[in-house]
């Protein structure tokens, strides 16, 4: 790859601010690169990265050798030296893996083989009643389980965005509205036409996610995998539910998914999904009846006194999956192009170590930047559950999302910080206004009146910036 | 956006709605009270008002909307005060005047403020601008209110774009913020405050493409069930919402018609209106037992909770009642709540449970009976059917069952049984269940 950084405005190009976007443009800042994101959505987190199931996995059960086995263990890593500096939180939960059946219990030995040829050797397998002194609130008819301690929940909003602003505040820069239509190398560097103009870089990373393979074919004519979306349904129980476990519960995984999973989340519900169907839609992800109520009656089935509780949200996502299993990371020849595709559903927890990886394919044929002499780590403000929020401080201006306990001042920081707010959804991904149990009944006035003026200089229009529930 | 702006009036102005940021200090120096009040709307008022007439000393109303009042705040149309002021009021004009009334009884009401937790004691943790503080009571009431159930919570289908509502929200935005979130919505929903939608989407030249209702007539009576005819508006019964479409923005929603067709109506947002639910989150976290069936918590005859300390009234007792209900409700409790510092009321250990059989009743308020001579404050069980019905209303003690009335009746309709339909001094369980006749 050509190395003459001086002449072209940008050394990095990363196309997606998706998790794996935000994490790549923070690997590369913080080693000295001058990166810009290029996001085609009002805000970042917009496209798969909007909705998965906020654990941090440990890649125990993921195909050993494999890529993404090799990043899950590395983002995981990764996050847990970085997230205090960060202010990102952690819930040390753990996971439990659980046999409802004989022929599942009999699979769980091969699991925890497979755990530690992944490098996870603290699995410990428990008997039914091991499993329900652990969760007292487990139905009874669980066999038997193994433990995988290091499995973690975290804030599935936060940990990008903090990425992101890590390399804002250390150079980087973010466009947002800004999608990419084409784009040509010309040996040395790269000009890409984006709705807001050429943007010159050395050297693109496609971080595309849901539209990889379209971005691949539109800057080098061709792609070596196709885009299959998988859509992940998604219901979340009211605060109170999170009382009925401790651990994740996960159930044996078989071939097509890993299954649907229960979990307490950051923001303190309980989360009960995903489903895994495939679609060719890469926008849409449409809710289904049928789909919740099936959920909902998992869920009730693996911890009964679900029964009593109720459901604040839905959601769905659609995970980037291609033909193969594994993630599609190729790095072009002569091109100064590197493809990060097909990052299904293990994007979060392999973020930071997939961004690692591409550093170190960049390295291949590049050559390393000049590191900053100082690395400034600015704090992300904290929106989990467990952690001081800000209700809880002096000079808040009171409460607006009474669910969520989002307070004015949070609010107003969310739209004129660094990487202020430009939708609804961002808004909701930064503070967790409208998310509650309420869903907006109570403070979608108030909210619409504050977001209104500065929705509308970005172009919004006032519609889609009110209930999007 | 200050507490002040809906002052009543000039002379009040003085000692009126306090914000939050000044709370420090504002229940006299160690944040104490006789009786703390959750809630300002219609039933919070009213006791707050009867207290202070039986010579409470301080009781002090806390609100966490920064206007007190409540929903009829943003409920811009009749009709409503008839009962209280013997007036005709728009809704915004009448919770103005129970602030009026509130404050001359030399009532507290401080807004901007919001509950965080109740503990044994009574003891609250709020917080506001101000950070987290803790406030001490003889008595809490707490007046939360109800609200609608959420699209979420309804498991309909689709995508998730911008505009969709509660009416909740609607009125919000349309009377509190003059902002109009629609041009052509369908609203889902027949119950008394879907009429209310349209009629505030009519303030703004919002013209809805129909009105979806499951069942097979509406749910509320006349005259509401001829507006839609009046206004132009498709009412479209035994018809399912399935899915809602669109990208950023509602682009229209799929429907099921009676005879199983399913059809797309073209609109640019969807009303989800009614099936109200208590406003019970801060008991669910506390130590007072909830009541399954209503959401709300269980209390006695005078609107006492588990913990007898703590008092409800209002729409968080059972949803959903008008503001005129909840307001008579909130005196009635008010009063019970006053009695209660002066020892008059009976140990609530000495009570009986009140309980459900079969599937036709959907909830009984209250839920436990203390024998007593003290009049009650809630002189009569409520209750509400889940689908229509019609059968023998029957009560069994003991294992003796009798008729207490007969039901022809629908989903919100209220149903009232006195309490006087229970022996002077009933032991056991008092379990009620409409036996429905065959059709």
């Amino acid at each position: 790859m050509s190395t003459d950084h001086r002449s072209s405005q940008f050394d990095i190009a990363v196309i997606g601010a998706g998790v794996i976007g935000c994490a790549i443009a923070r690997q590369f800042t913080l080693e000295g690169a001058r990166v810009v994101v290029i996001e085609k959505a009002p805000d970042i987190l917009d496209g798969a990265s909007k909705a998965n199931s906020a654990i941090l996995h440990t890649g125990f059960d993921a195909p050993p050798g494999s890529i993404e086995a090799s990043c899950v263990a590395a983002g995981h890593a990764e996050y847990l030296k970085i997230h205090e500096r960060l202010g990102l939180p952690l819930i040390k939960s753990g996971a439990l893996v659980i046999a409802w059946t004989e022929s599942e219990e009999q699979r769980l030995p091969m699991l925890m083989e497979r755990a530690r040829e992944n490098g996870v050797e603290d699995v410990q397998l428990l008997s039914a009643g091991q499993t329900h002194e652990l969760e007292p609130e487990l139905a009874e008819h669980a066999k038997a389980s193994f433990i995988v301690p290091r499995e973690y929940v975290i804030d599935p909003w936060s940990a990008p965005y903090g990425y992101l602003l890590q390399g804002l505040a250390n150079g980087a820069v973010i466009k947002r509205n800004c999608e990419v239509k084409g784009g040509c190398f010309d040996g040395v560097r790269w000009k890409l036409d984006t709705v807001q103009g050429q943007i010159s870089a050395t050297t693109v990373i496609n971080a595309a996610g849901l539209y990889g393979d379209i971005i691949d074919q539109k800057l080098t004519g061709s792609t070596r995998f196709s885009i299959k979306p998988r859509k992940g349904q998604f219901i979340v129980y009211d605060k109170p539910a999170s009382a009925l476990v401790k651990h994740i519960l996960l159930p044996v995984p078989n071939d097509v998914t890993k299954g649907v999973v229960i979990c307490r989340t950051a923001y303190g519900n309980l989360l009960v999904g995903p489903t895994a169907e495939a679609q060719d839609d890469r926008v849409n992800a449409a809710l289904s009846e049928t789909a919740m109520t099936a959920l909902r009656q998992r869920g009730e089935e693996i911890l009964p006194a679900l029964a009593d509780h109720d459901v604040t949200a839905v959601y769905a996502g659609l995970r980037p999956a291609t033909e193969f299993k594994d993630y599609q990371i190729h790095a072009h020849e002569g091109l100064n192009y590197i493809t990060v595709g097909g990052i299904r559903s293990t994007g979060l927890s392999s973020a930071l170590g997939t961004a690692k990886l591409i550093y170190q394919r960049y390295l291949e044929s590049g050559e390393a930047f000049q590191p900053p002499a100082t690395i400034h780590w600015p704090k992300v403000s904290n929106i989990a559950e467990n952690y001081p929020r800000d209700w809880q401080c002096e000079g808040n201006q009171g409460i607006v999302c009474h669910c969520e306990l989002v307070t004015r001042r949070e609010i107003t920081e969310a739209l004129e910080g660094p990487l202020a707010v430009r939708s609804i959804g961002g808004l909701k991904r930064r503070t967790r206004a409208t998310m509650g149990r309420c869903q907006g009944f109570y403070c979608s006035a108030e909210l619409a009146k504050m977001t209104q003026p500065y929705f509308d200089a970005a172009g919004s229009t006032v519609r889609s910036h009110v209930g999007a529930n | 956006m200050s507490g002040l702006t809906e002052q009543p009036t000039e002379q009040l102005s003085a000692q009126g709605p306090t914000r939050g940021d000044e709370l420090s200090g504002m229940y006299g120096p160690e944040n104490k009270a006789d009786v703390v009040i959750i809630g300002a709307g219609p039933a919070g008022l009213s006791a707050a008002t009867e207290l202070r007439r039986c010579g409470v000393q301080s009781v002090v109303v806390l609100d966490r909307e920064p206007v007190a009042g409540g929903i009829p705040r943003h409920c811009d149309h009749y009709p409503y005060g008839l009962r209280e002021f013997s007036r005709l009021l728009r809704g915004p004009a009448y919770a103005r005047r129970l602030v009026v009334a509130a404050l001359a009884a030399g009532v507290r009401i401080h807004t901007g403020v919001s509950i965080q937790s109740l503990t044994i004691g009574p003891v609250l943790t709020v917080t506001s601008d101000a950070g987290v503080r803790v406030v001490h009571a003889r008595r809490v009431l707490i007046a939360t209110g109800a609200r609608e159930t959420s699209r979420a919570a309804r498991f309909i289908g689709g995508t998730k774009p911008g505009g969709v509502v509660s009416t909740g929200a609607l009125q919000g935005l349309v009377h509190l913020e003059g902002i109009n979130p629609f041009r052509a919505p369908v609203v889902l929903g027949t119950e008394l405050v879907s009429f209310s939608a349209l009629l505030t989407c009519r303030h703004l030249g919002i013209r809805p493409v129909a009105m979806i209702e499951p069942g097979a007539s509406t749910t509320a009576f006349w005259p509401a069930r001829w507006l839609p005819r009046i206004l132009g508006i498709p009412l479209l019964l035994k018809t399912e919402l399935l899915t809602i479409e669109g990208e950023s923005t509602v682009s229209g929603v799929t429907i099921r018609r009676p005879n199983g067709d399913i059809e797309r109506l073209n609109a640019d947002g969807v009303i989800v209106s009614g099936h109200f639910r208590p406003e019970s989150a801060i008991l669910a976290r506390s130590h007072i037992e909830l009541d399954r069936h209503t959401g709300g918590p269980v209390v006695d005859q005078f609107g006492r909770c588990s913990d007898p300390d703590f008092f409800a009234a209002g729409n968080l007792l059972r949803p959903v009642e008008t503001a005129g209900w909840s307001w008579q409700e909130g005196k009635a409790v008010g009063h019970a709540i006053a009695q209660s510092l002066q020892g008059k009321l009976p140990s609530p250990a000495t009570g009986i449970a009140v309980e459900l059989a079969g599937r036709s009743l959907k909830y009984v308020v209250p839920q436990r009976i203390v024998p007593t001579d003290v009049p009650p404050a809630l002189d009569s069980f409520q209750f509400r059917v889940s689908h229509k019905a019609q059968g023998r209303l029957c009560l069994s003690i003991n294992g003796t069952r009798k008729t207490v009335k007969s039901l022809s009746t629908v989903p919100e309709r209220r149903i009232r049984v006195p309490l006087t339909v229970l022996p002077r001094s009933p032991s056991g369980t008092a379990t009620f269940e409409l036996v429905e006749s065959d059709r």
